[in-house]
This record gives C-alpha cells, sequence and structure tokens, in this order.
C-alpha cells in the first residue's frame, strides 16, 4: 500500500465536543431501545413520537456537532468548468445529421415515421376510454325524480307536510334511489305562504310553502346543509340556503336564485306536491341540471 | 293531612305569585325597554314573548345570550349570565306563564352514541362543525358548542335561537335528541385527541400554521446553524 | 481498512476517480441552500412511511360495518378505505404515529419547497445555465401538491370526500371537455365507483412518486453539472466555486439536517395531532360539516373559489365558463404559467444571456425584487381570503365584508407592495446596510497622500446588466 498525502488541513478537535457527540449517540440510543417496549406495551402515540423524534434529535445533535466541530474545517476553492462545448455541438449535430445524406425521400420517410408513432401511440392510449362512461356527458342530465316519486326524510320515512313546521330545515331523498347519487338528496324547508316570491312558471310547486331544492351545489358539488331563518325577522338577515365550502347563498323564497358568493346558477328547485295520505311527493322534474355546471348545462 | 297540605297550598300561593310578580318586576326592569311592557314586542326591536315559554326564557338567560349585548352586534351571543339562579327562575316562570313550551327533559344517558354522531352530522355540522366548534353561516357565527348543557342543546334544537332553524319532535324525536346531546357531551366536550394535541378540531389552517411556524422555524433555525452566513 | 473496500470496488467498476472527485466536491454553505434539502429529506420520510401505511390501507369502496374501538362510529357503514385508516389509527400500534408522521412531511415538504422556491427567485438562481433545473422544480411543485391532495382522499372521510367533490366540479368547469374527463376518471357521475380509488390509489404510491423520483434525480444531475451557484464574497467569483468539501464537513451537516427532519417530523407525528378521521366521520355526498379546508399548499384554490363573484358566462345553450374554472383551473395555470414563464421573460426584457453563477441578493434586482413581492403578495392574498370565515369566527369581523374588502384589495395591493419593495431595495443599495440591523459601515484606507479611501468593490454590480433600471 503507498504512503497517500495528507489531504486535509491539521486540525485538533475540541475534547468537549468529542464528548458531546459521544453523549448525544449513547443518549439516542437509549431512546430508541426504550421504543421498543413501549411500542409493545401498547403505549400512547405520544409516548411513540416522542422516544422516536429524541432518538433523532440525538442523532442530529451528534451529526452537526461533528460536522462543525469534530472533523477539520476547510474550505475549498475549485474551478467551475466551462459549460460551452460550441466546436462539439456543433460536430455532434452534423454527424447526425449526415446520416440522412444517402436518403433521397428523406422529408417523406420522417412525415410516415411521424405519422406511424404517433398512431401506435395513440392506439396504445385508446384501452384508456374503458376508464369511464366518458361519451355520454347526457347521463349527467339523468333525474332520480319523476312525478309522484316520495320524498323520504334522513331515517327512510315519508315525509308528511303537516309535520314540517314554518323555519325548519329537513334534509330529505328520492325514495328507492341509492342516496350517493347527486340527483337523489334535498334540502326541505318551508317559509310562511306570503312570503314566497316564486318566477311566475313555477306556481304550485310549494304548497303550504314547503319548499323542496336540489341538496348540492350548483357551483362546486358540496351538499348544501346550512338554513338560516330569522326567529325574529325585523333584525337580521332573510331566509337562505347556504353552502358551507365557499357559502354560495340562495333565496329560498325566490326560487333559489343565488343572493352571494361565487355560484353562477341558482339551486334546482323541485316541485312538490301533497298526496291524499299527507305525504309529500314530486310533482315534476327539477328546474334545471343538478350539480356542478358544466359545458352542456343549459340554464333555465 | 288534608289540613297540612291546605297549609302548604295556602303558603306556597304567595311565594309563586310572588315568584311571578317578582319575575314580572325584574322584566319590567331589565326586558321591557326591548319586548315592551306587556311582552307583546316592540316593532323593530324585540319580539312578542307570548307563546316563547319557560324553555326560551331558560335558554337565553342561562346563556347569558339576553340582555343582548347590542355592542357585539346582531347576533345574540354566549356569555356570563346578567342574573343569578333565583332571579333566572322568577324570569322564566313569568315568560312561562305568558304560554309556550316548558324546559325541555333531556337524557343524554338514553342515547346511542353512533346516532347521536350520524344525527349530528345530518342535522349540525354544517353550521356548527363536525366537532362543534362553531362556524359561519353568511351574517351569523353559529357558536361552538363547549359550554352548552344537555338542556341548553335541547332548547336550542326546539327553538332555533337567531338564525337557526327549528327541528321539531316529528323530524328529531327525543331519542334522538338524546343522542345528540349525548354526542354533545362526550365528543365535542371530551374530542378523542389520540393523535397528541387537537390544535382546535378544526382541520389544516391550525395544522398549516404548526407546519411554517413551529416546523417551519425550527427547521430554519437548525439550517441557520448549519449553514454558514453571507461572507463578509 | 477502508483502503481494501475501495480498491475491490475500483478494480471492479473502475469509478476510483469518480469517488476521489466527488469526495472533495465543493459545496457553497450558505444556510439558504439548504431548504431544497430539507424538502429531499421530507420526501424520503414520505416514502418510507407511505410503504408502510400500504400494508394496512384498503383502496375500495366496499361498504362495511364497523367493529372497531372508535366508538362513536360503531355499527356505522363505511367504505373498506376508511375502515382501514381507522384500523390505522385505531387498532394497529404504530398505526397512528407513521400516518401522522406522512402526513406532517407532506406538509412540511410543501412549505420547505416553498421557501425554496421564494430563494431560487428572488437570488435569480433560475438564469443561465440553471432553467432546466428551474422547471424541473416547478414541475416537481405542481406534483407534490397533487400528490398531498391525492392522498388525504384516499381516506375517503367527510373533510376530503368535500374535497374530492369539488375537484371534480373544477374538471367539469373545463370547457367543451371537463364533464367528458370527469366521467372518464372517476368512472362516471361523482361519487363514482371503486374504481377511482384504485387510480388514486395506484397514482399516489406508485405513478406521481415515481414522476417525482425521476424529476429529482433529473433536478440533482443538472445541479451537479452547471455546480450549485453562490453569493459573492472576498474569494467567490463568477468562475470558481468556494465552500466546504462533500467529505467530511458537508456530509455531516447534511445528515444532521436529515436527521433533524425526521426528529421534527416524528415529534410532530407523535404529539401533534393531524387530521384525524374519525373525528369527520365518513363521506357522503348528502352531507358537509362547516369550516371544511384543504391541506394548506391548496389554500390559494380555495381563497380564488371563495372571492370569485357568480360570473358564469353562457354562449348559445351552454354554459362557457362555469364559475369553478376561475378559481380552481384558471388562476393555477396563470399562477404556475408565470413561474414557468419568467426566466424567459426575464431575459428578454434585460437582454442579458449570459452566465450567473453568482447570486442576487434582492436588492440587487429591484426590478425582479418587485415583480416578486407583487405577484406573491396576490397570490399571499388571495390564500389568506380562504381562511376568512375562520377569522370571522376568531375575530367577529363579517365575512361577507371580508370577502368584499379582498375583493377590491387583490389587485391593487400587489401593486403597492411592488412599488414598496423597489424602494427598499433601492434604499438598501444605496446604503448598503443590512435590512435587518442596520448600516454596518464601510472600510476605508489611508491613502499614501494622506486621504483616506473606501476600500473593497462597490456591491449590487454582478456581471452583466442586472433588472435595476
Amino acid at each position: 500500500m503507498r504512503e497517500a498525502p495528507r489531504l486535509l488541513p491539521r486540525w485538533r478537535a475540541s475534547r468537549w465536543a468529542e464528548l458531546a457527540v459521544l453523549w448525544a449517540l449513547l443518549l439516542a440510543a437509549a431512546a430508541a431501545a426504550a421504543f421498543i417496549p413501549v411500542y409493545a406495551l401498547g403505549a400512547d402515540t405520544q409516548w411513540l413520537g416522542l422516544l422516536l423524534g429524541v432518538a433523532f434529535a440525538l442523532l442530529a445533535l451528534g451529526s452537526i456537532v461533528t460536522g462543525k466541530a469534530l472533523v477539520p474545517q476547510e474550505q475549498r476553492e475549485e474551478e467551475r468548468r466551462s459549460l460551452d462545448h460550441d466546436r462539439d455541438d456543433l460536430d455532434i449535430a452534423v454527424y447526425v445529421q449526415e446520416a440522412d445524406k444517402g436518403i433521397t425521400r428523406g422529408r417523406l420517410l420522417k412525415s410516415a415515421a411521424g405519422v406511424a408513432g404517433l398512431t401506435v401511440v395513440g392506439a396504445l392510449l385508446v384501452p384508456l376510454a374503458s376508464c369511464g362512461p366518458f361519451l355520454d356527458v347526457e347521463q349527467l342530465r339523468r333525474m332520480a325524480w319523476r312525478r309522484g316519486r316520495r320524498l323520504v326524510d334522513d331515517a327512510g320515512r315519508p315525509l308528511r307536510a303537516d309535520e314540517i313546521a314554518v323555519g325548519a330545515m329537513v334534509p330529505a331523498f328520492a325514495e328507492g334511489v341509492d342516496r350517493k347519487r347527486l340527483d337523489a338528496s334535498l334540502i326541505v324547508v318551508r317559509l310562511h305562504e306570503g312570503d314566497l316570491r316564486l318566477p311566475q312558471q313555477r306556481e304550485g310547486w310549494a304548497p303550504h310553502g314547503v319548499l323542496a331544492f336540489s341538496k348540492i351545489c350548483t357551483h362546486a358539488g358540496c351538499a348544501v346543509s346550512m338554513f338560516r331563518y330569522p326567529l325574529f325577522s325585523p333584525k337580521v338577515p332573510k331566509p337562505a340556503l347556504v353552502c358551507p365550502c365557499h357559502y354560495s347563498t340562495f333565496d329560498p323564497a325566490r326560487g333559489g336564485k343565488v343572493i352571494f358568493g361565487p355560484a353562477g346558477r341558482p339551486l334546482p328547485q323541485l316541485p312538490v306536491a301533497v298526496d291524499e295520505r299527507g305525504e309529500l311527493r314530486a310533482a315534476g322534474r327539477m328546474s334545471g341540471p343538478v350539480g356542478p355546471s358544466w359545458w352542456g348545462v343549459q340554464e333555465g | 293531612m288534608r289540613r297540612l297540605a291546605l297549609v302548604v297550598l295556602l303558603l306556597a300561593l304567595p311565594a309563586t305569585a310572588s315568584a311571578q310578580s317578582s319575575g314580572r318586576q325584574l322584566f319590567l326592569e331589565g326586558c321591557a325597554s326591548c319586548h315592551g311592557f306587556d311582552a307583546r314586542g316592540i316593532a323593530e326591536i324585540g319580539p312578542d314573548l307570548h307563546g316563547a315559554g319557560a324553555s326560551a326564557a331558560d335558554f337565553y338567560l342561562r346563556t347569558g345570550r339576553m340582555p343582548l349585548d347590542v355592542a357585539t352586534g346582531e347576533q345574540p351571543l354566549r356569555s356570563e349570565p346578567a342574573y343569578d339562579e333565583s332571579d333566572i327562575r322568577a324570569l322564566v316562570h313569568y315568560v312561562g306563564s305568558l304560554g309556550g313550551p316548558s324546559v325541555p327533559d333531556v337524557h343524554p344517558e338514553r342515547g346511542d352514541l353512533p346516532e347521536g354522531q350520524q344525527a349530528f352530522t345530518t342535522y349540525c355540522a354544517g353550521c356548527h362543525q363536525i366537532m362543534g366548534e362553531g362556524g359561519v353561516v353568511t351574517g351569523a357565527v353559529p357558536p361552538p358548542l363547549k359550554d352548552a348543557t344537555p338542556t341548553q342543546i335541547a332548547e336550542a334544537v326546539r327553538i332555533g335561537p337567531y338564525l337557526m332553524p327549528a327541528f321539531d319532535e316529528h323530524e328529531i324525536d327525543r331519542r334522538t335528541l338524546d343522542s345528540i346531546a349525548l354526542y354533545v357531551q362526550r365528543v365535542v366536550k371530551h374530542p378523542p385527541d389520540r393523535g397528541g394535541w387537537g390544535l382546535g378540531h378544526v382541520g389544516p389552517i391550525p395544522e398549516g400554521m404548526v407546519a411554517w411556524l413551529l416546523a417551519g422555524g425550527a427547521l430554519l433555525v437548525v439550517a441557520r446553524l448549519i449553514g454558514e452566513r453571507m461572507e463578509r | 481498512m477502508i483502503y481494501r473496500v475501495v480498491r475491490y470496488v475500483d478494480t471492479r467498476t473502475g469509478q476510483a476517480p469518480v469517488l476521489k472527485k466527488l469526495l472533495r466536491y465543493v459545496f457553497p454553505d450558505h444556510w439558504s441552500f439548504l431548504l431544497g434539502e430539507i424538502a429531499l429529506y421530507c420526501f424520503v420520510i414520505l416514502v418510507g412511511t407511505g410503504i408502510y401505511l400500504t400494508f394496512f390501507f384498503d383502496p375500495s369502496t366496499q361498504q362495511t360495518i364497523y367493529h372497531g374501538a372508535y366508538e362513536p362510529l360503531r355499527g356505522r357503514e363505511m367504505s373498506e378505505a376508511y375502515r382501514s385508516v381507522l384500523d390505522i389509527s385505531y387498532r394497529y400500534k404504530a398505526g397512528l404515529l407513521i400516518r401522522q408522521t406522512h402526513h406532517w412531511a407532506a406538509d412540511i415538504f410543501l412549505v420547505a419547497i416553498t421557501l425554496h422556491v421564494l430563494r431560487v427567485f428572488f437570488t435569480g438562481a433560475f438564469r443561465k445555465p440553471r432553467e432546466l433545473t428551474y422547471y424541473v422544480g416547478v414541475l416537481m411543485l405542481a406534483l407534490a401538491m397533487l400528490e398531498g391532495f391525492a392522498g388525504y382522499s384516499l381516506g375517503d372521510d367527510l373533510l376530503s370526500g368535500m374535497g374530492l367533490a369539488i375537484a371534480y366540479s373544477v374538471l367539469m368547469s373545463l370547457p367543451f371537455l371537463g364533464a367528458n374527463l370527469a366521467l372518464l376518471i372517476w368512472h362516471g357521475p361523482f361519487p363514482g365507483t371503486t374504481e377511482f380509488f384504485s387510480r388514486l390509489y395506484i397514482a399516489h404510491v406508485l405513478l406521481v412518486p415515481i414522476a417525482i423520483a425521476v424529476l429529482l434525480s433529473i433536478h440533482l444531475v443538472t445541479i451537479v453539472f452547471t455546480h450549485h451557484t453562490q453569493f459573492r464574497g472576498p474569494r467567490a467569483r463568477e468562475e470558481n466555486v468556494v465552500g466546504t468539501p462533500l467529505w467530511p464537513g458537508y456530509l455531516f451537516r447534511s445528515l444532521g439536517l436529515g436527521l433533524s427532519v425526521a426528529a421534527v417530523l416524528f415529534l410532530l407525528g407523535g404529539l401533534v395531532q393531524i387530521n384525524p378521521v374519525w373525528e369527520w366521520g365518513p363521506f357522503e355526498p348528502s352531507q358537509s360539516t362547516n369550516g371544511a379546508q384543504p391541506d394548506w399548499y391548496l389554500g390559494w384554490l380555495i381563497g380564488a373559489l371563495r372571492l370569485m363573484p357568480g360570473w358564469e358566462p353562457h354562449i348559445g345553450h351552454y354554459t362557457l365558463i362555469p364559475n369553478a374554472f376561475w378559481g380552481g383551473a384558471f388562476f393555477p395555470t396563470v399562477v404556475f404559467g408565470f413561474l414557468f414563464v419568467w426566466p424567459t421573460l426575464e431575459r428578454r426584457i434585460t437582454g442579458d444571456h449570459g452566465y450567473h453563477h453568482l447570486l442576487d441578493r434582492p436588492r440587487d434586482a429591484p426590478w425582479r425584487t418587485a415583480v416578486g413581492v407583487g405577484f406573491f403578495t396576490w397570490v399571499g392574498m388571495i390564500f389568506f381570503a380562504g381562511s376568512s370565515d375562520r377569522v370571522f369566527v376568531q375575530t367577529n369581523i363579517d365575512y361577507e365584508s371580508q370577502i368584499h374588502v379582498y375583493q377590491a384589495l387583490v389587485f391593487v395591493l400587489p401593486f403597492v407592495a411592488a412599488f414598496v419593495a423597489k424602494r427598499v431595495c433601492e434604499q438598501l443599495l444605496r446604503s448598503e446596510a443590512h435590512p435587518l440591523r442596520g448600516p454596518g459601515g464601510g472600510r476605508v484606507r489611508r491613502t499614501p497622500g494622506g486621504g483616506f479611501e473606501a476600500v473593497g468593490e462597490p456591491r449590487g454590480q454582478s456581471s452583466g446588466r442586472t433588472l435595476s433600471e
């Protein structure tokens, strides 16, 4: 073995630094070792995190003190290599381009290669089409609601008109429909009939002041789960349905019109009617598409 | 025995009468300026209390929401009750005499915790936040529920104070109300913070603050210790 | 002993000269150069803890009834995905520690990247020859944000489910093709089917981590090729690199930094709760909670979504721009577009096509600093607007008023901030004061003639033109 020249500067580490690193390493080992029985005994997450965190912190301390006070401290200076190799770059470009010097239909072949490449890659991507019914956007208009469908409450019981008080907020669903569907969920509220200001074509949509709206916000799809209804009217804002995500605020008295917030479309209203048993049923289709807006949404 | 009962009754009558009259006295002093001397309300100022019931009086007075502190704005907010126990009882008695629901009977211990979690999510979380930490509706602050007693929960659910909707027994029956009160008692007041410091149970905002201030701060200090500074 | 090992490796690979060069490699070691490293170590811990979590997580929306230790959800119907996260948190001894460490690592990964991007921007480190490094970095920033979102959405809890509904809506809002893409990715209308979770899962545990790892490697390799930048100093010039060699000094410091990151993350993972999904409950599309927020690094998007007025322009029978598009798609495109385009833009404006291995102090490039301050103020304001509801809860300052104030100021304050920043830079250049500590004085020397003259090169003049007209 040859004798190598000394490369690092002469250096003497301080004794306290050596001791500090030693202690740090030993304590780290103790903490990590303690972790094992503590884990086995099923201790709280807090103890597990504390022991492991402290072990790492001590290791970190040891490493940093080593780096700054134990090993030789050296500042080196190095020349940067040039990043510019114009001659070589040119040679490479010429070398690559020379390959087709003997070809006559070069451009045609290159175009054909391009077309072939694109189509083959395209073909490979085609099976991704099975990922979802991306051609069938019309299903987004599909409605769980049609005339006669009964409204049920959270427990599955049919909603009775006479059981909904003025100022109440009742989450409801379409009977017999998967509750996860966006078009299945409703929020039903009741106002004084005299306070209604529904658009003309919605006359009769709210018997006894019972209003049913889609629960899914037309802005970004969250459930509109807030209903503000003043106990004492003159002093406070009027009744409204509010979405907790971005605070789109809808006016139920005026058919779900947006009165604040980023929603660009009113909350769709479902016409309801009271059947001969006093239960609430849909009296037709929703006033507009349910859920967040998309290209094909035509507002009504 | 009957004579004893008669004596007790005779002694109690003035007491109830005096409770009512002292309640009325307190009402005239502290409440009539907004609710009117006859408690029929003053237009634009304060509502008619006929039909509000002992339930409403008990709720508003015990949570210190009434008398209304106009300095804090329109919304009645929870604060230290302005009246002591006997005065509250007197006022509740008086308002109750004007008609309306009595203080509700609620038994959290009879409720079912998972049912309470589900019902709370469906009816309450949209405004009060899933862990009862309070929230926002445009125009008001649905308050946090940490300080609410089961009775106050039941009262608020049935009354629908300020901008809150009211839920009657058709919508939230007694058993469900017991379960909701149980959820508040068990989970809202004793959050299951298995992961450590709960940070207010509202999710990413305080978490982000910890990431930036605690972790970011600590790691910047470490980086400063390790790295050098600019040579001068 | 070491000699024998090195000899063995060299005689089989021939790499001794490379190793020799590597060990002596010089790292300029200003503390602000360590921010990217902090991000790197967060990534390492993310992968490690993440692998552990994959041993327990079940990415399926198959419904099941919970019978575990968390009482408020017993008997509740939920997806296997949510159930498996509950089990990680409640059933397995160190599950919650690893889960929380993983989530904290993600949040802090992005804190480090953000600080690192700011450092790179304001010191002009993205200039030639480092544009490639920079583009790769911006790409990694975008991927890291998406990765974090995917990660916490896998749990199928109430909070993250609401986030997925919003993501779905933003995708739906893309003109012409939005709905088609959304149906493709979600395997049908929201909430989709179990296939969606399979895809989210594989994207989160395989595809995006591999992409980040590859980009990270390219990022590091380009740094080695161009060698790290440095601040001007007594010995530091354009043509050299001054600093600490890898062995032994830098290696132990860097290791120390990595161990510190691990320490911070495990301490947080055990002591500070993050994303307690059992408290949120399982996701149902018909339910929501107040105070729902995305993780901090997506706060700029919720702010944008909340600030946009309800414009939804139509064209004929079609909705041209559904509202969620502005805040959810247009705004991030503008922000990332700016980040990508800036190096080219700066080069065009200053006409400076030279190499820059020396960094600017922010004051050395008043225009760049001003534009940067203005831009990040704009993004920052929108970010803070996103938490105005909790500000309302804490301070009673009305939510609607806050929104209106933000809407009015969001395009005014950035210009004010930019103006102020430019002024501060120019002032600091004149006085050569430390930004926080004030003037430090200069050095003077007695001349033979008896007078005094200033010593040292005047600062603020790096090679080539700067953005200082």
